[in-house]
């Protein structure tokens, strides 16, 4: 912007002004960010607390959704969004951070040049096309082989929430590994260490932070979403009982609110319930979120030891 | 077993016409020494000249160094280590290694000495808990730490008691050699004296070869000082290897003298 010396003064005059539009253009957009954070949660707030108000915690703590008989048991919905969620780390989290360590630590240069574009490409594809996948692929599937009644189940939708966090995993949990430095390694092979020994009883309980991180992140990643679920679960919102539940439909809390939003009368009951569901699923990540923060917190602390 | 030092040590190994090469660069040329059982044997010279890429070729933990290149022989009592059939992972429990930095792993005291005999398959807890404790008798740190050893996480440790647990860590396994590259240089005086203090004691079981930049640490604690220098080419040769006494008061080359007068380096 500045001119050079005789015109100096009359160059950076206008410059000036303009120097103030985009500190207060980008001062506004800052704030307003912030502004309609605030909204949405005042709102999600006006629109969530009635339902605690207005429904008995009797019912609302029960086991029964059946909405148009007022029964507004939440209980299956939460324990739903808990059985998908938890089966997918399951699956998710051995083999995220497997693929993490093979990427990180095992595999060729070439493979991994291969490997992580590959994974972020998986991280990019639309969650209906997964949901997609798992009614028409997956879905099928799994009535065939676990001979389940129907193919929309528990099991299908935790296995394409798997598929969904595990570039989270992998990704952060293979920052985690890289972040373990190069001395600990060293240390491990001169005491006669094997690689593989190295790996497990060095490498990856060093960076367990992180990859305990990678595993929140992932959770959070599986717990919000709302499309694929939806579509591949079923929908039943029953409680999941005993270990065979993972074989039936659930219906999770993402997925109850987006089908019945649409339907119910603005201010009914129902309607602030299902903004309380919202608010009890923020009050889970928002944990969940914080349990990360504190952990990267205690990371840093301690990082300045080494 | 406390054996007293014989007045004609036997050779612990004897390397013989070393070339090192990272890549198109040759660090180490036509190295040739004996290294003595149970003495003390010191590194010298300026830095960049090679100590520790020799010290790392008797462990062999250059082998991982991309583009590395060694050639001719290391012999650990007679035996070849760069012989394809002979064991990497074995050598290294027989010929253990202390880093310039203390590098102890971000685990309890206790898992940090465990660390070498539960790779060894020695599970039982109460073999484990002698050996822990002894080695950590060994390095003079079990008076420092035996009320908490066990929950105490190593990185909360002072970096020269740290560097006594990676001693600890190393022995706990009863390597015949230990290699020891600047392991003191992070330290402040007392604790550097400790370590001298201790490898003084370790050599009666021990055979030791430590890289130091500091001359009046190597006449201190050394039996055999080597001094190793880069020609003109940027190459690393030793340049002089002898009784460390005969090294610092009668040096035969003039490179020699002039490094311990400090006239370079
Ligand atoms: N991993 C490596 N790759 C390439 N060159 C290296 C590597 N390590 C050391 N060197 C080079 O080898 C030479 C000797 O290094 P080093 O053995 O560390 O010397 P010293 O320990 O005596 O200071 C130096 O020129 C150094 O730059
Ligand atoms: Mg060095």
């Amino acid at each position: 912007m500045k001119k050079p010396s005789s015109q100096t003064r009359v160059a950076r005059l206008p410059s000036r002004p303009l120097e103030f539009a985009i500190e207060s253009l980008i001062r506004v957009l800052g704030f307003s960010a912030i502004g309609f954070v605030t909204l949405i949660f005042i709102f999600l707030l006006t629109e969530g607390l009635p339902a605690f108000l207005q429904v008995r915690p009797g019912n609302l703590f029960s086991t029964r959704w059946y909405p148009t008989f007022d029964l507004y048991g939440v209980l299956p919905l939460i324990s739903g969004s808990a059985l998908v969620t938890i089966t997918a780390m399951l699956i998710a989290f051995p083999m995220g951070l497997f693929t993490a360590v093979f990427v990180r630590e095992v595999a060729p240069n070439w493979a991994r040049e291969v490997l992580k574009p590959l994974i972020e490409v998986l991280a990019g594809i639309p969650s209906v096309v997964l949901g997609f996948f798992g009614m028409t692929m997956l879905a099928p599937i799994v009535r065939e082989v676990l001979g389940a009644p129907t193919g929309l189940t528990a099991l299908t939708g935790a296995i394409i929430l798997a598929y969904m966090s595990l570039p989270t995993i992998i990704s952060v949990a293979e920052d985690a590994l890289d972040a373990v430095p190069k001395s600990y390694r060293d240390a491990s092979l001169a005491m006669g260490a094997t690689r593989w020994q190295t790996i497990w009883r060095v490498v990856v309980p060093s960076a367990r932070s992180g990859i305990l991180m990678a595993l929140m992140l992932g959770m959070g990643r599986a717990i919000g979403e709302t499309m694929a679920v939806m579509m591949v679960t079923g929908n039943a919102a029953r409680m999941p009982e005993g270990l065979q539940a993972i074989l039936k439909p659930v219906r999770t809390m993402t997925a109850t609110i987006a089908a019945e939003m649409g339907e119910v009368a603005h201010g009914s009951t129902h309607y602030h319930v299902l903004f309380g569901i919202g608010l009890i699923l923020f009050a889970i990540t928002f944990l969940i979120n914080l349990a990360v923060a504190s952990m990267m917190f205690q990371k840093r602390s301690r990082g300045g030891l080494r | 077993m406390m054996e007293r030092r014989k007045s004609t040590p036997g050779t612990k190994i004897a390397v013989e016409h070393l070339n090192v090469h990272y890549g198109k660069k040759q660090v180490l040329a036509d190295i040739c020494i004996e290294i003595k059982e149970r003495q003390i044997t010191a590194l010298i010279g300026p830095s960049g000249c090679g100590k520790s890429t020799f010290l790392r070729s008797l462990n062999r933990m250059n082998d991982a160094v991309p583009g590395a290149r060694i050639e001719g022989e290391v012999r650990l009592d007679g035996e070849n280590i760069y012989n394809p059939r002979f064991d990497v992972v074995q050598l290294r429990q027989r010929v253990g290694m202390v880093f310039q930095r203390p590098n102890p792993f971000p685990q309890s005291i206790y898992d940090n000495v465990a660390f070498g005999p539960r790779i060894l398959g020695i599970r039982r807890r109460s073999r484990l808990d002698e050996i822990v404790e002894q080695s950590l008798r060994e390095v003079n740190l079990w008076d420092e730490v035996k009320e908490t050893f066990r929950k105490q996480n190593a990185l909360t440790l002072s970096l020269g008691q740290q560097q006594r647990l990676c001693i600890a860590r190393t022995i706990a396994t009863r390597p015949e050699v230990i290699l020891m590259d600047e392991p003191a240089s992070a330290l402040d005086p007392i604790e550097t004296l400790r370590i001298e203090d201790l490898m003084r004691a370790l050599v009666q079981e021990y055979t030791i070869v430590i890289v130091t930049h500091n001359m009046q640490q190597a006449a201190r604690v050394s039996d055999w000082t080597a001094f190793f220098l880069t020609d003109d080419g940027q190459i690393g040769k030793l340049v002089e290897y002898g009784e460390t006494g005969r090294v610092f008061t009668n040096p035969r080359d003039q490179r020699t003298v002039d490094y311990i007068t400090g006239r370079f380096g």
